[in-house]
Order: C-alpha cells, then structure tokens, then sequence
C-alpha cells in the first residue's frame, strides 16, 4: 500500500467523523498555538528590553565610584569621591578603544516656570553625554565647550518637563525656568524618548554642562558617574579593560590595591535580564507544552474509540488480504494526519494571536522559527507517539473475531 | 475446467473452552475442482463457519491437511495468510462488511489496495468492470446507505471478485435478504459459476439456497454427514421469473 493511498483512506476515516475529528485536534491546535504565542511573548520582551537597552547605548560603560566588592557598612562615604577632573585628563591622553566619554553628576530639584513648577532631574555632563545616550535635540542647539567653560547657566529640557511647565504648548527654547533658585535658560529640546525597561521617565530631565551643575548647584569637585561608549559593541571588553588600567593610573593604586571605582557595561545588564526572560519563557513555553501533551491523550483516546467502533471494518480488512502492517500504518497515519494537520493550524493560530497580541494589547511579540518548528515537531511527534498504541492493538485483532465484533 | 483447488484431508480444530475441548471440526475430508458451486449445510453449531474459516485462511486447522491452490496452508505466518487471501479468495459476508460512507467503487477496489502489483489506475478500471460484471454501472458513487440490501451485497460481491480470486467464500451471503433478493444475489451466483466459471463455496442453512448448487456438503457435529452431487440445480433465474410480482419491490429493486 502506498503513501498516497495511505493518506486518502486516513482522510476519508476523518472525513467520515468531521466534528470528532475537529474536536480531536482542537487539543493539538490549543497545544501548538500555546506554545507559539508563549514564546513569542518572551522572546518579545526580551527582545524589547534588549532594543532599550540598545537604544540607552549598547556600548556604553558606566564607571561608578566606590568598588563594588566592599560592600555594606565598609563604605565610606569618602570612597564615593574618587571620580575626578583628573579621570578625565587621563581619559583625554591616553583612551584608544574609547570613542567618547562624559562625567555625570545629578541631583533633583524643583524646576519653576512662573506659577507653575514640576520636580525634576538636572544631569550636568559634557557635550558627548548626547552621543553616549543616543540622546537627540528636537529642537534648538546643544551646549558648547564654550558653555561649559563658563559654567552658562543654559539646559536642554526633556519632554516631561516641557509638558508640566508650558501646558499651552509655547516654544521653550530661549525661556528662562529656574531650578531651584537659579535660572536656566532654555537652549535646545530633547526629542522624546519615553520610558525605559524599569519603567523610568527618560524625558523627565534637564541637562546643563557639567561644571554648571558642579559650581552653581552642587558645590562639588567630585562625579557622580562617568558615561564612556566603546567604538562598537564588539570592543567593548576591551574598552573596559582599557578604562580600568587608565583610572587605576590616574587614582595612583598599587597593583595590590581594589579598585576603588567599578566599571559596568550595558552588555552585563542586556545578559542579566536576558537571563530572566529567558527563564520566563522556559515557563510559559513549559506550560504550553503540558497542554500539548493533554492534546496528544485526547488524540489517544479517539483512536482508542475510533478502534473500536471500528472493529468490523479492521476485521473485513484483515480478511481482504490487509496485513498487520498494513492496519497499524493505517490507524498511525490518521493520528498523524489529525496532529498534523491540527498542528498547521495551531501554527496559523499562533501566529494570529501573536499578531494580535501586538496590535490590541501593544506587547512586544517576537515568533521565532525555531519555537514554530520546534512545536510542529513536537506534535507530529505527539500523533505517532499516542497514536501507536491503539494502532498497534487494532493491528493485533483476530480477523474472525473483528469481523464478528458487535 | 478439472484442476483441483482444494484439497483437505482429515481437518481437525479443536477450541478450548473452559478447560474443556470442543472439537468444532473433527476429521473431515473432502475436494473442491475448479468450476464447482458448493453449498455446505449444516445446523447451527456443526462446525461449517469453522469450516469456512479455515478455508478462508481466517483460521488454522489444529491438525490434518489444507491445500489451496497447491498451497499448504497451515505452515503459513500470519502475513503470509493474509497474503494469500488477499490473491486468492473473495469473501462474502452477512451483513455485506461494506465501509460505510465510502462509496461503491472504493468499496470494491479495496482488496486492491493490498496489492502493491496493481496501479491506481488499473484498480480503478478493475472496480468498475467488477461492478459492472454486478450491474451496478449505475451505483459507482452511490454510499452504502444509499443503496439497498441487494445492491449492498452485489457491491461486496463485486468486492470478492476484484481480484480474480481461484475461489469465492460466502458466509449466509444472503442471511439478510428477503427471498426475493435472495434469488437475485443467487441469479448472480450461478451466473458467475455457469458463465465466468468461478469456484463458489457458499455456507448457509437453507436447503432452498442449496438447491441452486452443484454439489451440496452437509455438516453434522464436525462431520461431514453427506456430500452430494447435484446433477440439476435449479435455475434461480426461472424460480425469481416465477415470481409473483409487487409494484412495491419493482420500485425498490429493479433487475
């Protein structure tokens, strides 16, 4: 008997019982479109977490005063002064994998516009902060070297703000707000960025030149943080190794000595909660892979029923000349026929629920091939494994007694 | 036309049935030639299902000898008897055993199915010339329950003929009719020993169907009790044309 008869008399069995058939493969299909959609969930958040990341600059290093490695009470409060001008001469002299780089100093304060005020972040930094951050003006102009130099009391405003202290809509640029006590004036607006993968307001800023912030705001000598962006993504270890060796030089430390700074890339954060999202979807692809399973006993139990109602007919079979063989191919072929087919379906689902997933709840799906093949595979392999049994106990039936089964 | 098909001597099957032994078919011997039209008879419970069983390679005698058509049967496998029926005998059951919602012609080319020798193509050409040799031209695509209880058994007859089988079986073949169609399925019968020559062996308990054939073996406790030729068999053709007719059965079932 060949394949193609195989399969039309396989078809004709369910065509014979369209709605079990259906209902049978409704558990394939759930199983399948499950799998699907569950994946591309977490792929999708870890895809989009990624992007931001991404977006935040995937290159970036951020160096931190004070090492991580002491940790709790043997901090000093002394050890988170250690980021210096110093830091950023030696940077200027001798960074070769470093493309850019910016200190950072913040601290928050009330942002005023006549009656109206907001409370806000001011970020002092240098003019590559913007680059490092992948941050962009809307509108109007960065500030200078010349700014810097001056400590100028100009900012550039994020969106946030914008909306809080200008609600008519008027142009900001070349206002003046005050921060605090001291008056800024507006010079450029940040194109609007959103919210990042914590959850934090990106556009609820102002940025001024770091010597601005140090001088007039803050009174201090000292950097909170300094922002540096390798070349690529790819040199960014070496980036780091190069930063480490350059600020242990400049901090004059022993070759015994802790590093007295830390130094963290995007990469560590983009692995860490990878890391996560990963074993989400593990979880959730788990889950759907136990309803896959429930499928396959429903495809078992109709064929156990489908065997036996159909006792007489494997009994005529077995006495026209169908061997053994013949008979357990027959009744494997239609449980596969029916996961497969089922399966098919569920991919199509699947990738329906996805694309509607994104559209109406605006979550980030992502359907890879692999959770598509993957699936399939698994419930093909599903029809032939919850298949073989009934199959196997029709192909044992005594012909005499098959045929006169009632 | 006078080759032997089959040839049993001294058969025996034996069933366990509680401990105890039942011997269903005890020590029976007998031939079959080419050409033949045999009814066996007997009681129920005389062992001429067992008989037809084992002849029909269902089932295997627990001693003595089967040859059909030169082959020993009862060394065969499992496979290799179905093997056997598949090219060497056509069944006719009862209760017809036709798939349901399946139509006519795919009923008929079943047993094909089970021969990788014969093409798509052929099957279908040979279900059809089967189904013509039944006059059921007109019913190819007709299901099962669209067709009646006559029509259902010539399908199967149809069935048992397809693949040119050296001998049909037919359990009570016409167990479910009325006489009338019987008549008609034994017009066929006769026909197809008469006309195409086909070896028939056909179980039943009516001495009325027996008298169509050509040799009636009668079966008593697992024995042949007598084994007859039957020089005349009646022409089921003239008995059906003696028949009274109905406007009802011309309407249902038209010859």
């Amino acid at each position: 008997m060949n394949l193609f008869s195989l399969l039309r008399i396989a078809y004709k069995a369910l065509e014979r019982n369209k709605l079990r058939a259906f209902l049978t493969m409704l558990g394939i299909i759930i199983g399948v479109a499950a799998v699907i959609v569950m994946v591309a969930i977490g792929q999708g958040s870890k895809q989009s977490i990624h992007d931001q990341l991404a977006n935040m600059g995937s290159n970036m290093i951020t160096v931190l005063p004070a090492s991580n490695i002491a940790g709790g009470v043997r901090i000093a409060g002394s050890s988170f002064q250690t980021l210096t001008a110093k830091d950023i001469t030696a940077l200027q002299r001798d960074a070769r994998f470093i493309s850019e780089f910016s200190p950072v100093v913040t601290t928050r304060g009330q942002s005023i516009n006549g009656a109206l005020n907001w409370p806000t972040s001011m970020v002092g930094v240098a003019p590559e902060y913007l680059d490092i951050r992948k941050l962009t003006i809307k509108s109007g102009r960065s500030f200078t070297l010349r700014d810097e130099l001056s400590s100028a009391k100009v900012c550039l405003i994020g969106q946030t703000v914008i909306d809080n202290l200008f609600p008519n809509g008027d142009n900001p640029v070349g206002r003046v707000i005050r921060f605090n006590r001291i008056p800024f004036q507006i010079i450029g607006v940040l194109t609007t960025k959103g919210f990042n993968a914590f959850g934090q307001d990106q556009d609820d800023i102002l940025i001024a030149p770091i010597s601005t912030v140090q001088n007039r705001i803050m009174a201090t000598i000292y950097y909170q943080y300094i922002y540096a962006s390798a070349a690529n993504e790819q040199t960014t270890d070496s980036a780091t190794a190069e930063l480490t060796k350059i600020l242990r030089g400049s901090h004059r430390l022993k070759p015994a000595d802790e590093n007295d700074f830390t130094v963290r890339t995007q990469q560590e954060l983009i692995n860490t909660l990878g890391a996560t999202t990963s074993l989400l979807t593990i979880l959730l692809t788990v889950i759907a892979g136990i309803s896959l399973v429930i499928g396959g006993i429903g495809i078992m139990n109709i064929m156990y029923v489908s065997v036996t109602e159909r006792t007489r007919e494997i009994g005529l079979r077995l006495s026209i000349g169908a061997r053994g063989k013949d008979i357990l191919l027959q009744f494997l072929t239609e449980a596969i026929l029916i996961s497969i087919t089922g399966g098919i379906i569920g991919v199509l689902l699947g990738l329906l629920v996805a694309k509607t997933v994104t559209l109406t709840l605006h979550w980030p799906t992502v359907v890879s091939e692999s959770s598509v093949l993957l699936s399939f595979m698994v419930c093909a392999l599903t029809g032939i494994f919850f298949g073989y049994y009934p199959a196997q106990k029709a192909s044992g039936l005594n012909p005499i007694d098959a045929l006169h089964y009632e | 036309m006078n080759k032997t098909i089959v040839t049993i001597h001294d058969l025996k099957r034996d069933f366990q049935m509680g401990g105890e032994t039942v011997h269903a078919l005890n020590g029976i011997s007998f031939k079959v030639q080419a050409g033949e039209f045999i009814t066996i008879m007997g009681s129920s419970g005389s062992g001429k299902t067992t008989l037809l069983n084992v002849m029909g390679c269902l089932d295997q005698p627990t001693s003595g000898e089967y040859l059909l058509d030169g082959t020993d049967v009862s060394s065969l496998s499992r496979d290799e008897l179905a093997h056997l029926r598949n090219r060497k005998l056509g069944f006719v059951f009862q209760s017809y055993n036709l798939l349901p919602r399946t139509s006519a012609v795919e009923n008929v080319e079943l047993p094909l199915l089970y021969n990788r020798d014969i093409s798509n193509k052929e099957r279908r050409e040979r279900a059809i010339h089967a189904l013509k040799e039944v006059k059921l031209a007109d019913r190819m695509d007709h299901t099962p329950n669209q067709l009646s209880g006559g029509q259902q058994q010539r399908v199967a007859i149809a069935r048992a003929l397809i693949n040119e089988p050296v001998m049909i079986l037919a359990d009570e073949a016409t167990g479910n009719l009325d006489s009338r169609t019987s008549y008609e399925i034994m017009v066929l019968m006769q026909e197809l020993n008469v006309k195409k020559g086909k070896t028939i062996v056909f179980v039943t308990h009516e001495p009325d169907i027996a008298s169509f054939s050509s040799r009636t073996i009668s079966l008593r406790d697992g024995r042949i009790q007598s084994d007859t030729v039957n020089d005349h068999p009646r022409s089921a053709k003239q008995v059906l044309a003696a028949m009274p007719v109905t406007s009802n059965e011309i309407k249902n079932e038209p010859v």
